[in-house]
This record gives C-alpha cells, structure tokens and sequence, in this order.
C-alpha cells in the first residue's frame, strides 16, 4: 500500500485552487446579493425591509449544510438536471454569504451617524444621492474589517460543498483518506492548507480594525 | 415545473426526525455548556496566566478559528481512534463540538475581561475585597453579562454547526434527513421539512439563552440594561 508522500500534497495543492475559486464566486456572488439586500432593510418601505429581514433571518437560521442539499435537489426538482457540482456549490454559498454580509452591512450602513442624513437632506440631495455620495462611502470604512473577517468563513464553509461531490480540499483530504486511510496525516496537511489561507486574512482583518480603531480616535 | 411534491411520504419517519432533533438539542446543550467552561478559562488564562499559558491559548484560538470545523471534526474522530482509543461518534462530535466553541469563547470573553474598567480594580481593592471575589464579582461576571449577546449568537451558530457533525454519522437530525431521504427518494422535501426544523430550533435556542439570561443577570433585568 501507498503511503502518504508529495505526490498527495500536489493534489491537495490542487484542490487548494479550488478551495479559493468557490470561495472567490461564494465573496463576489454572496457580496452582490448581500449588498441588495443590505440596501433594502435600510430602505423607507416596510415591505421591503420586512421582506429583507425574513430572507436574512431564514439564511441564517438554517445551517448551510441543509442549505446545500437544498439547492442540489431543488435544482433538480424545477427541472435542471446535471447542474455540475460548482453551480450548485457556488449558489449555495452564495446565498449564505448573502444573508450574513447583508446583515453586517446594515449595521455599518446604520452605524453612519444620523446627523449626517439630516446634513445629506438639507443639501438637497435625492435620497440615492445621499445614499450613494454621503451614507455609503462612510460605512464602507467601517465595514472593511468585518468584511475581511467574513472572507475567512467563507474559505472556512467552502469544505461543507464536498457534500454536493465537488473536489475542493476537504473533498481532496477525504479521497486520499479512502485509498490509504492514513487520517491523522491527511487530515493535519489539509488543516494547514486550510490554516495558511485564513491566517493572512484573519490578520489583514485585525490589523484594518486597528487602524481603523486610532483614525476614529 | 412537473414536480409533485409529497410530503405525506415522510410522515411515517416522524419519530426519526424528533429523535434527530432530540439528539441535535443535546449534542449542543452539551458543547455550549463544556465550550463555555473551556473558553472562559482560557480566557483568564490567556489575560492573567503566565507567558507559556498566554502564548499557548493564542496558539489553540488562531488554529481553531482559521480552519474548518469539518476538518476538525475529522481530526478529532479519526485521530482519538489512532490513539487506539474507541469512542462512539457521539462523543467524537461533542469533543470537536467543544474544542471548536471553546476558542471563539475565548475570544468573546476576553473582549469582555479587555473592558472592564482599572478604576474598578482599584476600588474593589479599596472596598478590601479579596483577589478572588474581585475576579468574580468585578471581573468575570460582569465581563460575561456584558458580552453574552456574542455568546448568544455564537451558541446559535453552534447548534446550526452540529449538523456538520453528520459526516461522521452522528445520528443527528441532518444525519436523519440523509438517511430518510436515501429511503423515500424525497430529498427536497426532506430538506425542507429539516430546514425548517432548524430554523424553528435556531428560535427557541435565542428564547432559551434570553430567558436564562433574565435568570442570572439579575443586575440586568432591574436596570433594564447592560452595563
């Protein structure tokens, strides 16, 4: 029987490239949808808040494992079959991310102070300019942290779209573990891969917050 | 959209899905309770512990918080049994379960301990109280009751995280739903009636934390608001 060697770190290496790819669609699909919603629980219409804080509060009261599956076989269900195993990944984790970063962007919408709207308002400006030229700028400062923060769940939660048969590392770390069931080894090697992809980040996003935290100081 | 859905081809697993939530409650009641433990005595060790505790805690929160909890999961149970040691899966889960929260308790708390103010030190001191009721009157639980909104969420998280434990068949409710839909060709289903499950749990946990709350934070309750 074959033991662990270089030849498994390379197809971890390669899963690894997945691993950042998924979480790349999950960020930039999950930041487009967030931010919509976002904008639409600090809206003026109730509808539309109500309508956001119910999508926010079921993404995040269901695990995305079942969100996953959910996505898998509902795709199915309206009819698509054959849907490779990255759409449906990559949709799932974006509708996850959606939910979370819509909620940390409201706070740092609504963490802009309110004197500013009222300056934004006696200005003249439409409430999109307001938006768009005053509001959004601000808080863009403030969320820039916890944004970063959120990237690492993101690379994190990718592992759970092995679930739905698609190849990243956690997937890459299982079938190795079933041709030469050395668990202890493969499982520690995927755990730094994993470790030297969120380690910059969780650090990028600490030291954002420092800087952030003396500039208001 | 030809599909008919049917959800009456569950009804007969019903007794399956309340012991999978059943086993879902118990599985995080225990991590909550154990990783709270571990985590705020990290914590302390890691503000007033000597230097090899502090750098040790630092070291087990960054390896913790910045890999996968299914990963984990995976190191705990595989790697208990290449100790040669057998354990159930249950166990398995809650060891991982445990090992996880405990590091983000650990950083929640230490925000806490981080914001208790020195003039509070100072004036317990002067009131003659003792190292020990200082840490646990000034200190610790005002710390806890200044950040338990933090550890309401994260417990949520955390219950919502057990279905991760599945993978290594835990016999939880995700665990059901896999095996009932393998049986009844039902998946979405299947996955509607969990999800919804989980989300009516994910409401009565944040219940349960705001009534336990209530119950020990009296100081709270009586000023109508946090410290």
């Amino acid at each position: 029987m074959q033991s662990f060697g270089l030849a498994h770190v390379e197809f971890l290496a390669w899963a690894a490239l997945w691993t950042v790819g998924l979480s790349a669609i999950a960020f930039v699909g999950g930041g487009l949808l967030g931010f919509a919603v976002a904008l639409l629980r600090v809206s003026s219409n109730p509808a539309a808040r109500v309508a956001a804080i119910v999508y926010i509060q079921i993404v995040q009261g269901t695990p995305l494992l079942i969100l996953l599956f959910l996505i898998y076989f509902g795709v199915a269900v309206i009819g698509f079959t054959g849907v490779p195993a990255i759409l449906a990944a990559g949709a799932g984790l974006t509708i996850y991310a959606s939910g979370f970063l819509a909620e940390i962007w409201r706070g740092c919408i609504q963490s802009v102070p309110k004197t500013q709207w009222e300056a934004a308002e006696c200005l003249a400006l439409t409430r999109w300019q307001r938006m768009t030229r005053v509001i959004l700028p601000q808080a863009l400062r403030i969320a820039t942290p916890p944004t970063v923060g959120f990237l690492v769940q993101i690379v994190k939660n990718t592992s759970l779209a092995s679930v739905v048969g698609f190849v990243e590392l956690a997937q890459a770390g299982k079938l190795i573990n079933n041709s030469i069931f050395e668990p202890f080894t493969i499982f520690v090697t995927v755990a730094v891969f994993y470790f030297a992809l969120c380690f910059p980040l969780s650090t990028w996003s600490r030291s954002l917050e420092r800087t952030l935290n003396v500039s208001r100081r | 959209m030809s599909y008919q859905f049917d959800f009456a081809a569950l009804l007969p697993y019903w007794p399956e899905f309340v012991r999978g939530l059943w086993l879902t409650l118990q599985l995080s009641a225990m991590a909550t309770v154990l990783g709270f433990i571990v985590g705020t005595l990290c914590a302390i060790g890691r503000a007033d512990g000597p230097p090899a505790v502090k750098w040790a805690v630092a070291a087990y929160v960054e390896v913790i918080r910045n890999t996968p909890l299914l990963v984990q999961i995976f190191l705990v149970y595989f790697g208990i049994a290449t100790l040669g040691i057998r354990i159930g899966a249950n166990t398995a889960a809650v060891a991982a379960l445990v090992v996880n929260v405990g590091a983000y308790t650990c950083e929640i708390v230490r925000a806490g301990l981080e914001s208790v103010h020195k003039a509070q030190l100072e004036a317990a001191d002067c009131l003659g109280l003792s190292r020990v009721q200082t840490y646990w009157h000034v200190v610790l639980r005002p710390a806890v009751e200044r950040v338990y909104p933090a550890l309401t969420s994260q417990y949520v998280l955390l219950m919502l995280a057990s279905s991760i434990t599945s993978q290594i068949s835990a016999e939880e409710l995700t665990a059901v739903a896999n095996r009932v839909q393998s049986d009844t060709f039902r998946s979405f289903e299947t996955y509607i009636v969990v999800g919804l499950l989980y989300l009516l749990l994910s409401f009565v946990v944040r219940i349960a934390f705001w009534l336990v709350g209530l119950g020990v934070f009296v100081r709270r309750r009586k000023l109508g608001t946090a410290l």
